[in-house]
């Protein structure tokens, strides 16, 4: 089987992102494979294990991410493609991954249910149109058979199985795997992985970002004692002014 | 044995009378990439397997925890670190294996269980063994299908190991030795499947090591001894009833078994020094965020100067800690390194390699544990009632913290052992501490130059602080070994004075370093709170040698001569004051900024 898994490098979920001048502020920031991403990876090394194929991962991004593909090749991809551009938006980063897909007919196309930073979801649906093959999303556990793949959704209310014909395209989510800690041997053999590193097709961003709002910093809470019922009310009228 | 052929290579002991310069040492901002990723790894694991399971852990009423979380390490790959790859290891760096000692070291018991299998446990066989008793063991133990446990102690024989009652008895046909006596304090022995034995062979002086297999027969065990601290970890007494070891189990010569357990533990000390950074760490860490939440007085207790002071101190002294178990580390990999280049057997480089530094290996140790008792108790401290409270995480790195003071021999024994070495080499003349030390002398009754100092260069001052304390030493110690001779091995109090003295100079200096080197890299701005940092440890670490030196000095000086030496103590302890109260409370918001220890 030939599975094909897009991480993302977001900023790790413990970071303190500052904005400054309206942008976020990444500098410093450490960058980990989209926690999502994590998952489908580890279900693919799996698979590619069983299965005796091959594992490719698949980032778009500049040289900077090179690090989190590494980790990705540490975990036990096999080797690792590049899109040399800055993902600008869904549509873009789809149409990247769909042109490499169309090039090397993967028999899965694996990735996060969304990525961590901006929350957008749309890749794998984007990506599975283009190709025109269908498209699984939120994908809580996988198995493939006679070229067959059986899956599990979590839908409002209760549990669908799905199945569909290979080949497909995967929205991610634990419990689909657990998530791998590379091994000291991977992590030594990453480097010597093959990292291609393309330049991207020329396709047009559908959207653009027009600006960004930091929540307001949250007021001082006040304790008032729970005898203190005309404190709270005259602070309710006269300060949070919401009776 | 071929002998290290570049002159100019760095010698264990030598930062005493040489200027180091900041790019000859290594610093932890140097790690690779691929390096961070094993770190990131190590702590992936801790986090996972570990931290979140801490209380069955210490409970220890799964007795299989341990086992099975020394079988997942083993799994990563993390038994393996240093084996070479022809029996199954990685044979990864000195320096990176520090670093992961260093991050592993966050894992209280585990950590000890940890250690001993993969120091103690597996390197006498790695660096000891032949090519039959390495590929017959040293595959089972980097893998973790084998744990091993280390004997050395007993009842009677703990600081003097050498004076082991074990013995062992050939048999009449030559075939095996057969070993009888009782070991106590052995970590992991209540899962290890292999034990590395030191006993003695009829009336010989010093001891022999064995590879002995629990299946060869006749080991029991006392039960689980109920400890202070590292409660999960398995430490029990173990004795050794007519057990039978095949000859060919002798690990290396007959009479060779101390040199094993000193050389050995020589790894050991350094990469406990390294192993207590992760835990400091976290404690620092977690100390900061309870002080950040717990407000007293309506305010969190973190804005108080008090507390501040302490986060700052920890800070310093842990980032002191890891500027010299790194840059010894390094000087360790590069020696062992150009001693391997030079033809020498891969065991025999790593030994010697290390060997050459025994100063350096038992300054980390000491150092590293005295910095995570500090920590941790002004972690308890920050808590306040909490801190004694079983609810929160303090109480038990209190506990854990105590071992790293006893074992790999006690503070105590590693501070005389320092010395001891130091002064040994000058009289044999490995190390020329003798002419600086008179040069010393000399300057002493000479007229002081006063040297200008460009204020305007960074670390200006606090270099020359650093030139001082070394005349200090070699002022202190020249004369003790002069008016003492070899008494002064019998004058413990001025061997620890003297230790003291160097072992915050080699701090000191290695944090300096470190600093410029950053600096250079990354400008003075991005430096801000290591150049902190740095003015504090240099400030602190020369009245810590003010105090010690004048302790000594009182002690074996009289007279117009102890004048002379008061005096001298007093030219080369002077430092124009230093505003630590701001230096701390900068340090320490930047850390309350970040919401943990950072740099
Ligand atoms: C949890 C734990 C795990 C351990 N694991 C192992 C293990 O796996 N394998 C193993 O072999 N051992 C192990 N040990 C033993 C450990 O190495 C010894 O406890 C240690 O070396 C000290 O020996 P001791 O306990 O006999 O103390 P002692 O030697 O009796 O020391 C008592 C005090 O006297 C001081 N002292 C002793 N001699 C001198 C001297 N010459 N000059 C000045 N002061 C001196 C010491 O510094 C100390 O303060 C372990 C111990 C513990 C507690």
């Amino acid at each position: 089987m030939k599975i094909l898994v897009c991480i993302s490098h977001v900023p790790d979920t413990n970071a303190k992102i500052p904005f400054k001048d309206g942008q976020p502020d990444l500098a410093g920031v450490t960058f980990v494979i989209g926690p999502y991403d994590d998952f489908a990876l580890a279900r693919a090394v799996e698979l590619r294990d069983a299965s005796q194929g091959k594992l490719t991962v698949l980032n778009v991004g500049g040289a900077d991410t090179e690090q989190t593909i590494r980790k990705a090749l540490a975990i036990g991809a096999d080797d690792a493609i590049r899109v040399n551009a800055s993902p600008t938006d869904s549509f873009f980063v789809a149409s990247q991954i769909a042109a490499i897909a169309k090039a090397e007919s993967y028999d899965l196309i694996m990735m996060g249910r969304e990525t961590s930073d901006y929350n957008g979801g749309q890749v794998h649906g984007m990506v599975a149109t283009l190709l025109g093959i269908p498209c699984v999303t939120p994908c809580m556990k996988l198995d493939v058979a006679g070229g067959k793949a059986t899956m599990l959704r979590e839908i409002e209310g209760g549990k669908e199985t799905v199945t569909a014909n290979l080949p497909l395209v995967l929205g991610c989510q634990e419990p689909i795997a657990e998530w791998k800690i590379p091994n000291m041997r991977g992590i030594m053999s990453a480097k010597a992985k093959p990292l291609k590193v393309v330049e991207p097709v020329a396709v047009a961003a559908k959207t653009s970002v027009t600006k960004y709002e930091v929540p307001a910093a949250r007021g001082n809470c006040k304790m008032i004692d729970k005898d203190n019922v005309e404190e709270l009310v005259k602070l309710l009228k006269t300060e949070a002014k919401v009776l | 044995m071929v002998a290290v052929s570049n002159q100019n290579a760095i010698k264990g002991g030598e930062f005493l009378i040489r200027e180091t310069e900041a790019h000859e040492i290594f610093i932890p901002e140097d790690f690779t990439a691929e390096q961070r990723m094993m770190a990131q790894a190590c702590e992936d694991f801790l986090n996972t397997e570990i931290h979140p399971k801490v209380e069955e852990m210490d409970n220890m009423k799964n007795t299989e925890f341990m086992h099975k979380a020394m079988q997942k390490a083993g799994e990563l790959g993390l038994l393996g670190i240093t084996v070479p790859e022809e029996y199954s290891g990685l044979n990864m760096s000195f320096n990176t294996s520090m670093l992961i000692a260093d991050v592993l070291g966050s894992g209280g018991s585990f950590s000890t269980a940890y250690g001993a299998h993969t120091g103690i446990g597996t390197q006498p066989i790695v660096l000891y063994g032949n090519e039959e008793q390495k590929k017959k063991y040293v595959p089972k133990l980097a893998t973790g299908e084998w744990l091993a446990c280390y004997c050395l102690t007993e009842p009677d024989a703990g600081s003097d190991a050498n004076s082991g009652k074990t013995k062992a008895v050939l048999s009449a046909d030559g075939k095996y030795y057969t070993i009888t006596g009782q070991k106590m304090w052995i970590s992991n022995a209540g899962f290890a499947e292999l034990f590395i034995v030191f006993a003695k062979i009829e009336d010989d002086k010093n001891l022999t090591a064995f590879i002995v297999e629990k299946s060869f027969g006749g080991i029991t065990m006392n039960e689980e001894e109920k400890k202070l601290g590292i409660k999960g970890s398995s430490t029990r007494q173990v004795f050794f009833n007519d057990c039978k070891v095949p000859v060919e189990n002798m690990l290396s010569t007959r009479g060779n078994g101390f040199k094993i357990a000193v050389n050995v533990l020589n790894i050991g000390r350094i990469k406990l020094g390294a192993g207590v950074i992760g835990g400091c760490k976290m404690v620092t860490s977690q100390a900061l965020t309870y002080s950040k939440e717990r407000k007293q007085f309506k305010t969190p207790i973190a804005n108080f100067g008090a507390i501040k002071r302490k986060l700052a101190e920890m800070a310093t002294k842990i980032y002191a800690t890891e500027s010299l178990c790194y840059r010894a580390g390094q000087n360790i990999e590069d020696n062992i390194n150009s001693l391997a280049a030079n033809g020498m057997s891969d065991a025999e480089s790593k030994l010697k390699g290390v060997e050459q530094f025994a100063v350096e290996c038992a300054i980390a140790k000491v150092h590293g544990s005295e910095t995570l008792d500090f920590t941790v108790d002004e972690g308890v401290q920050i808590y306040g009632g909490m801190g004694f409270s079983e609810e929160a995480p303090m109480a038990r790195a209190y506990r854990d913290a105590r071992i790293s003071r006893i074992y790999e021999g006690t503070n105590e024994i590693n501070r005389m052992l320092l010395v001891g070495t130091i002064i040994k080499r000058a009289l044999k003349g490995e190390l020329d501490i003798i002419t600086p030390a008179m040069a010393v002398a000399k300057e002493l009754t000479s007229v002081p130059s006063f040297e200008s100092i460009d204020a305007s260069l960074l670390f200006a001052e606090e270099k020359s602080v650093i030139k001082n304390m070394k005349k200090a030493i070699l002022m202190v110690a020249g004369k003790a070994v002069q008016n003492l001779g070899e008494k002064i091995n019998d004058e413990q109090e001025i061997m620890m004075n003297i230790a003291d003295m160097i072992i915050e100079t080699y701090a000191a200096e290695s944090v300096l370093l470190r600093t410029e080197k950053m600096v250079g890299v990354k400008g003075e701005k991005a430096c801000e709170q290591q150049i902190n940092m740095s003015k504090l440890y240099v400030s602190e670490a020369l009245e810590k040698l003010g105090t010690a030196g004048k302790e000594a000095v009182a002690s074996f000086t009289q007279g117009d001569e102890q004048k002379v030496m008061l005096m001298g103590l007093k030219r080369y302890t002077k430092l124009t004051p230093v505003n630590t109260k701001e230096l701390r409370r900068a340090v320490a918001d930047a850390m309350i900024e970040e919401g943990k220890y950072c740099f």
